[in-house]
């Protein structure tokens, strides 16, 4: 398959054989302040069933990249290029209709935000009837049952009537749930959650991961869980991507990057959170400086700026991009420091500090 | 929790009177419905009889689910509000219903940082005009000395004293907060509510701020009340920590007794439901699910506010409301059935 890159044509590659693969994945959006690298050849693979968690510093391109799998990037300003492949179908050079089509029965989204999903003048069993019906041709009362049997899924309380209730009528956690209901009605293959719990409490957000992994069990989804919140990584998913300045910096099964982490970046990551299940210590770990203009993206490693090794490199750190490498058994890593250096910070350094 | 019993939280100054006396504290948001006559027809109650202190130099850390009360308990003991009921006394001074005039020389010793770092800040307004506010309005100093004083706070807060004329767009959220606490130090305050301060902020920029905020309080011996949802980050910072449900206290302790004997149902849901980065244990650790949402705070559960949601609730949950007891010396708690449970 030929298609069009930011870079010119690339040679036809093979299909993927995993039910969601992204390849090189790369949204650039030109603005008056220059072009914005949102998102700089990202690849992973997500298998039925599983959880692939992305966490990052905000802006580091979480969010741009799942809008990118879910095509909502087609027919903007962006400048897209890579391939994302569901289920053996290219959606990067598919048609905008298409994906769309794709959108509600393979794929779905849950965002950070219920209220940006959600229209004000509908009821939420209006919402969800309506996207149920859009890809389903069922009569509107097939529709309705549908919305009232999928909001007593996600544990709406007396869900005949609530259904006629309008979005400010629901709790926050309502309406998370709505929103979780209509993204969930065509039983979508493949789930994005974009911090879906982010604005919640602890409380709620216990139910809805609860719920999220319940529903993964019955339908067998691959879910995308995009968070910056270590906590519900370690809980939730299989995979781990850590991302900075649009580009992955390392990638591996979540016991490899929580117990042998690799970047320099997930280090100062966690250690710089506070934790339950420590001891309490009397000073933080913070990671020096603030997360890059995605504008003005470092020279180099576009961590080096707040890297501690970044001497250890020997000036390659602020001229040259690593490459991300396999650092054994496919957990994958984006830094200029040897697998021995690395070893010996890790386990120096770090580690007792964790 | 066994592995942390080595942490003891800091004694707190040993002045007899206590900075902050609160008692009894409510604050009721009338509700009115009506065009043209409008006519009152309950009232949200936000607050419901608070009952605390904070001793000088000491952090009184507060939580619980959103719409508890957090905020506006924060905004009636800096008196951004008035309150309907109770008493606040600050340094010996009954504050509770003082005017804005009988509040000014007061002003200076109370001061509150917000969460958003990104509407609490006038945008029209240059750091330096933001920041030496407080002098102008106390008029403690000289136009030249206000130059000077605003680029002291800003290199203390780790900000570059250069950026004095620049606005509160050119910096990110963390530099924003930062600014933030500069206003509020300017005029050297005894007490600082601080609201969510590092919420809306990256992990790895939170821990900066934490730190400021401790340093800050060691070299200027100020006393928190830090409120927030995070628990981990409240452990961090509190010496004592009150939890809330829906406008009351239901425990209150100091930081060790109440991260590892927590006794209230509500205490052990929260803390329970907080997933700890570690993938291991997080798979074997026990959650407390609870049901439902909070209920409004217009109509409220009468008796013990939390009998609709607790799976301890017996009959004598919905007819009194249990009191607000000391089990442990210094750790209150608010429920007939307190049991102690680890859980982090
Ligand atoms: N001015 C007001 N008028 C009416 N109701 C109000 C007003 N301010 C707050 N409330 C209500 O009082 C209750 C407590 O609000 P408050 O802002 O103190 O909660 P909070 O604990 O700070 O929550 P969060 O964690 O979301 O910040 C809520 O139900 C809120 O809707
Ligand atoms: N439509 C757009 N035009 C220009 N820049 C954008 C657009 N959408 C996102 N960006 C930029 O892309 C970067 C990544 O954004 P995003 O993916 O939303 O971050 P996050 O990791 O917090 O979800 C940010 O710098 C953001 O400002
Ligand atoms: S490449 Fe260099 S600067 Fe980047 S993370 Fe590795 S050591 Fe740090
Ligand atoms: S008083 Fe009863 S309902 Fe309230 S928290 Fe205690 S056991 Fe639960
Ligand atoms: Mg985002
Ligand atoms: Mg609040």
């Amino acid at each position: 398959m030929t298609q069009e890159t930011l870079e010119g044509t690339v040679p036809p590659r093979p299909a993927a054989t995993a039910f969601l693969e992204v390849r090189d994945l790369k949204v650039h959006f030109p603005t008056d302040d220059g072009l914005v690298k949102s998102v700089d050849g990202l690849s992973f693979q997500l298998e039925k069933g599983k959880t692939l968690g992305i966490v990052g510093e905000s802006g580091s391109g979480k969010s741009v990249t799942s809008l990118g799998i879910l095509g909502l990037h087609k027919g903007t300003r962006a400048h897209l290029s890579g391939e994302v492949w569901l289920d053996g179908q290219e959606l990067i050079a598919a048609s905008k209709e298409e994906v769309r089509r794709l959108r509600g029965i393979k794929m779905a989204m849950i965002f950070q935000d219920p209220l940006s999903a959600l229209h004000p003048y509908f009821t939420v069993g209006a919402q969800i009837s309506e996207a149920y019906r859009i890809h389903n041709h069922v009569s509107r009362k097939a529709g309705r049952a549908r919305a009232i049997e999928m909001l007593e899924r996600v544990g709406i309380p007396t869900p005949d009537k609530r259904v006629d209730d309008y979005p400010h009528q629901f709790s926050g956690g309502m309406r998370q749930r709505a929103m979780i209901a209509m993204s969930l009605s065509c039983n979508p293959e493949l789930l994005i959650a974009d911090e879906p719990t982010t604005a919640l409490d602890v409380t709620v957000q216990a139910q809805i991961l609860d719920l999220l992994r319940d529903l993964q069990k019955e339908f067998g989804s691959a879910i995308i869980m995009i968070t910056h919140d270590l906590g519900v990584v370690a809980e939730f998913v299989d995979d781990l991507l850590v991302m900075y300045g649009g580009k992955a910096v390392e990638y591996g099964t979540v016991n490899e990057v929580f117990y042998e982490p690799q970047h320099p970046y997930t280090w100062g990551l966690l250690s710089s959170v506070t934790r339950l299940d420590r001891l309490r210590t009397d000073r933080l770990k913070p990671i020096a400086g603030s997360p890059p203009s995605l504008i003005n993206i470092p020279d180099g490693c576009a961590f080096h700026p707040r890297c501690p090794y970044e001497p250890m490199t020997g000036g390659k750190g602020s001229t040259v991009v690593p490459e991300l490498v396999d650092a054994g058994k496919g957990h994958l890593v984006r830094c200029h420091l040897t697998a021995k250096e690395r070893q010996d910070i890790f386990l120096k350094q770090v580690k007792p500090t964790l | 929790m066994t592995a942390t019993t080595s942490d003891v939280a800091a004694t707190p100054a040993d002045d007899a009177r206590p900075l902050l006396q609160v008692e009894g504290l409510q604050k009721y948001f009338p509700v009115n419905r009506g065009i043209i006559f409008q006519k009152e027809v309950g009232a949200v109650k936000a607050v419901d009889g608070l009952t605390f202190s904070v001793a000088k130099g000491e952090t009184l850390g507060v939580v619980g689910e959103t719409g508890c009360g957090k905020s506006t308990m924060g905004r009636l003991i800096t008196r951004l509000l008035e309150p309907t009921g109770g008493s606040i006394v600050f340094n010996g001074h009954d504050i509770t219903h003082m005017s804005r005039g009988q509040m000014r020389p007061l002003r200076k010793d109370v001061q509150i940082i917000f969460q958003d770092p990104y509407s609490s800040l006038n945008p029209r307004h240059t750091i330096g005009t933001i920041v030496g506010a407080p002098f102008r309005l106390q008029k403690v100093q000289t136009e030249s000395g206000v130059k000077k004083a605003v680029q002291d706070l800003l290199a203390l807060v780790g900000l570059n004293p250069e950026h004095y004329n620049r606005y509160p767009h050119e910096f990110s959220g963390g530099q924003r907060q930062r600014i933030g606490i500069a206003r509020a130090l300017a005029l050297r305050p005894k007490l600082i509510v601080c609201d969510e301060p590092v919420s809306a902020l990256d992990v790895s920029i939170q821990a900066q701020v934490i730190n400021l905020l401790d340093d800050l309080q060691d070299e200027f011996d100020l006393t928190y009340v830090f409120i927030a949802h995070d628990l981990s980050v409240v452990r961090h910072i509190s010496d004592r920590v009150a939890v809330m449900y829906l406008g009351k206290i239901v425990e209150i302790g100091d930081r060790v007794s109440l991260y590892e004997h927590p006794m209230h149902p509500y205490t052990h849901a929260l803390l329970s439901a907080v997933p700890v980065p570690d993938p291991v244990k997080e798979s074997k650790r026990e959650r407390i699910l609870l049901t439902g949402d909070v209920p409004s705070p217009l109509n409220p559960p009468p008796a013990c506010r939390f009998h609709t949601r607790c799976w301890k609730a017996q009959a004598i949950c919905k007819q009194v409301e249990p009191p607000l007891v000391q089990l442990q010396p210094g750790h209150e708690v608010a429920c007939h059935f307190p049991e102690e449970r680890v859980l982090v």
